[in-house]
């Protein structure tokens, strides 16, 4: 895995993970003992829609290297259509940094659902692989708060 | 300033094996606001529990995060345990450091570095969580059973017994599901029909039952407790009150062209038709697709046979509005379409059926009134392959992955039917493993082998290949022989895999309940909660969340009645209290919240308001607390910034962002 053949660059990955499938997801994967990366740290929000673009702003703000977010697949929301108000939300907000230099491979929308640890474990070994390979986001650090 | 407390669970060694829990106690006690942190053993044992208790009382906390497993399997323990010691249980959160962290990465180092940043992520939450209360909801007392087999049948039964109102719905024209279709059934070999007839008869007859049969639901909304549902009733064209069930118009249609489902298409039917004798309501449909009436105009043979005056071609659909506190899903099964698997030569061959076509061959009300004989050519066979596993257990695409359970057992029940009956006839089956768990199940395989002579060989088939005089030539293997097998035969019965009903997604969907890669339906927790949805007043009966036999169906299909009645005889629900909530001050009126809410659960009311020392009335968003459901949806939405969710709210995520980046 990444984490042992690269010592010097930690990334700091924050995961949005809708309560009913993703959070469950993400559970069974812990359950199943389907590893992946320390460098994911979950959030916990009701629903993909609930996650607000300035959420994630405020996360590369602070240093986040990639913030990626999971909901329920398409037509399967608890709430019936709050991912796809969080597919086109962030669809926008995701051209929107790629426009300002955060990279496309930084920011992820992922369906995961209830049953789906393999996919959860597989899907953050992917993304933790993919921002190794970006490197260290610099482009949104307020640089007031490095210490 | 929060007075916080830290409780650090070992989990046993599940989560110290991997997490030094002392560092992660050392670490909390550093963060602002906390005033109190410890490890136990295991937090949500009772003497864990008790350290809450005694930490809250002892240093007025007013807030605590225990970290631990999910917050998915004991939020509600830790909540209930503050509340216990007097703190509000919305002032509590969780840090997931097992199924996030300990059971997930194996250095010790980097788990631990993980748990004390989830540990912060809480604290930092914890310190902006607001007491909150939660409402309280009405229950309406009548529960709704989608799907009329043994599974919705028995379902319905208990809720019934237990003194509450049950609608069944039923797409079909009658209730009884598969079962209806079978002829015997393992392991004891009964008729199904009889097993099954009286069940439908005390369904039907129950003053607290109602059956929709041949009606769909078509909307669902509203949550638990207070369930909406619009029902789709198709137009049957036979007024049911004035039909006897005589049954004269069937014989006398001249349509009699149409596939016949029930039978599965091994012969047809009259396009007026009830599915089989049994069929409870005893009231036939007209078929409009296959009806000359309905397709030009003339015929009406049925009308003026009908002694009764039943017949009704103008009848239109007619949607029902119904209220229910809790919902029941019991839409079972299928088998799977077979014309991917040409090895077998399933569309090439009359001869070569599955086992539910067998089912009605058996079946003295089936198609060959019950002789075994082949379709081609109605002879009596001599040599009979089963084939087990199609399309189960399959790593390619075109079968499923899972094993369909039934097939072992309903293969070695038709082999000994046929051998009892019919002592002539070999019977061979391939199969890959005989699984045949479950009271008395393996004695009744075992008697298939040494009392009936079933021939088991263990090996799958290759090829049937149909030859020019009739009969199918079998290409196998046997693997305990190492060997080539070829054989003739004059039968092959495959033992299909069987898939959840074709329709659940849509039913599910609208339930918002949701479904594995299957389709099969998901449960809230796969040990402990194996019939409640994970949505809340969805339960799951029968084959619809996953293969199952009549015993185990039955078995699950009460237990799903059990839970419907524990909702239904409460008289209040407690609901969630982080609902969303708008700053008179900031909101706006735009109504962008109202767009986007998917329970109609934002009105707009016009108030005076001191702003600064001005007084003006403005129209403002406000929230009805016992329809929101906090999906968050409106906050994101509002341009103003009014809106936000309470439990959830954008500051506390936003502290748990910076815990989690600092
Ligand atoms: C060939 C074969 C042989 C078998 N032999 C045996 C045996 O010997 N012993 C044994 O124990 N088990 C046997 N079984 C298994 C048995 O058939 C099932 O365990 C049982 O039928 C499951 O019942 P159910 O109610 O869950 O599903 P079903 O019987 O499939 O009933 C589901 C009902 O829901 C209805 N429905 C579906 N979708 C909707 C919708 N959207 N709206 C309204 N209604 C809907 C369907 O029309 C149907 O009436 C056999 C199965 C097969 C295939
Ligand atoms: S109208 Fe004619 S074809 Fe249609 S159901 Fe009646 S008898 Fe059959
Ligand atoms: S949180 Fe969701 S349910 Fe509640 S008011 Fe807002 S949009 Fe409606």
């Amino acid at each position: 895995m990444s984490i042992e053949k690269t010592n010097e660059f930690r990334p700091k990955i924050v995961a949005f993970c809708c309560n009913w499938c993703s959070y469950a997801g993400a559970d069974l994967a812990g359950s199943s003992r389907l590893g992946y990366p320390a460098d994911v740290k979950i959030i916990r929000v009701p629903c993909s829609c609930r996650v607000n673009p300035m959420f994630i702003l405020r996360a590369f703000e602070k240093g986040a290297d990639g913030v990626i977010l999971c909901g329920c697949h398409p037509g399967d929301c608890h709430y019936t259509t709050g991912n796809y108000y969080a597919r086109r939300r962030m669809t926008l907000l995701f051209s929107m940094l790629d426009y300002l230099g955060v990279e496309n491979g930084r920011t992820r929308v992922e369906w995961v659902s209830a049953a789906e640890g393999v996919k959860f474990s597989t899907t953050m070994n992917e993304f933790v692989e993919k921002i190794h390979s970006l490197g260290k986001n610099v482009r949104l650090e307020d640089l007031r708060c490095r210490n | 300033m929060q007075r916080i407390g830290v409780f650090v669970c070992h989990c046993g060694s599940n989560i110290a094996a991997t997490v030094d829990v002392k560092k992660v106690v050392e670490m909390a006690a550093l963060e602002p606001g906390v005033v109190h942190a410890e490890d136990y053993q295991y937090m949500c044992s009772e003497a864990g529990q008790a350290k809450i208790d005694a930490a809250i009382k002892e240093k007025n906390l007013t807030g605590i995060v225990v970290c631990s497993c999910s917050p998915r399997m004991h939020e509600t323990t830790f909540r209930n345990a503050a509340k216990r010691a007097g703190l509000n249980p919305y002032m509590v959160e969780i840090a997931n450091i097992r199924e996030h962290c300990s059971w997930i990465h194996k250095n010790m180092e980097e788990a631990t570095k993980k748990a004390v940043i989830l540990a912060r992520a809480a604290i930092a939450k914890v310190s902006l969580n607001t007491p909150l209360q939660q409402g309280e909801s009405r229950v309406t007392k009548r529960a709704l059973v989608i799907g009329g087999g043994i599974a919705g049948i028995q379902t319905a039964l208990d809720i019934a017994e237990a003194g509450y109102e049950v609608d069944i719905v039923e797409k079909t024209p009658s209730i009884g599901g598969r079962m209806s279709q079978l002829d015997k059934t393992f392991p004891t070999l009964d008729c199904s029909a009889c097993i099954l007839t009286p069940k439908m008869v005390e369904a039907s007859a129950h003053e607290k039952i109602n059956i929709y049969t041949y009606s769909e639901v078509e909307k669902v909304s509203g949550f638990v407790g207070d369930f909406t549902v619009d029902i789709r009733k198709k137009a049957r064209s036979v007024n049911m009150d004035k039909c006897t069930g005589c049954g004269v118009c069937q014989e006398k249609c001249p349509s009699k062209k149409t596939p016949n489902e029930f039978n599965r298409g091994l012969n047809t039917r009259s396009a007026i038709y009830t599915p089989f004798a049994q069929a409870i309501p005893n009231v036939p449909v007209i078929d409009r697709e296959h009806c000359t009436k309905f397709k030009t105009g003339k015929c009406g043979v049925c009308a003026k046979v009908c002694q009764a005056g039943a017949i009704e071609y103008d009848q239109q659909d007619e949607i029902v509005t119904e209220k229910y506190g809790a919902i029941v899903v019991a839409t079972g099964f299928d088998v799977i379409k077979l014309d991917q698997y040409d090895e077998y030569a399933y569309s090439q061959s009359p001869d070569v059926i599955t086992s539910l076509e067998l089912e009605r061959i058996m079946n003295a009300a089936g198609p060959t009134k019950g002789h075994l004989e082949r379709i081609s050519d109605h002879k009596a066979p001599k040599n009979m392959v089963f084939i087990q596993c199609v399309g189960s257990r399959c790593a390619d695409k075109r079968g499923k992955s899972y094993c369909s359970k039934i097939c072992c057992m309903y293969t070695a029940k038709h082999a000994m039917l046929i051998r009892d009956k019919y002592p002539d006839v070999n019977v061979t089956v391939f199969y890959i493993d005989v699984r045949t768990p479950g009271k008395n199940f393996d004695e009744f395989y075992r008697r298939a082998v040494e009392e009936y002579g079933v021939n088991y060989i263990k090996g799958q088939v290759g090829k049937v290949a149909p030859q020019p005089n009739g009969q199918l030539l079998v290409q196998g293997v046997d693997l305990i022989d190492n060997k080539q097998i070829l054989m003739e035969a004059d039968m092959v019965v495959l033992a299909a895999a069987i898939e959840p009903n074709k329709d659940v997604r849509k039913i599910a969907t609208m339930l918002t309940a949701s479904i594995d890669t299957n389709n099969f339906l998901t449960e809230a927790h796969p040990k402990l909660r194996p019939v409640e949805s994970p949505t809340a007043g969805v339960f799951l009966s029968g084959v619809c969340q996953g293969p199952k036999d009549i015993p185990e169906t039955v078995a699950q299909a009460g237990a799903a009645a059990v839970k419907a009645i524990g909702l239904l005889a409460k008289d209040k629900l407690l609901t969630n209290p982080c609902t969303a909530k708008s700053d008179e001050l900031l909101c706006n009126g735009c109504s962008t919240c109202a767009n986007v809410c998917p329970y109609g659960a934002i009105s707009y009311i016009d108030k005076e308001v001191n702003d600064h020392g001005i007084r003006e009335t403005r129209h403002f968003a406000q929230v009805n607390s016992a329809l929101c459901q906090g999906c968050g949806a409106c906050t994101v939405a509002c341009p103003s910034g009014a809106m936000d969710l309470q439990g959830f709210s954008n500051r506390q995520i936003i502290a748990e962002v910076d815990a989690i980046c600092r």
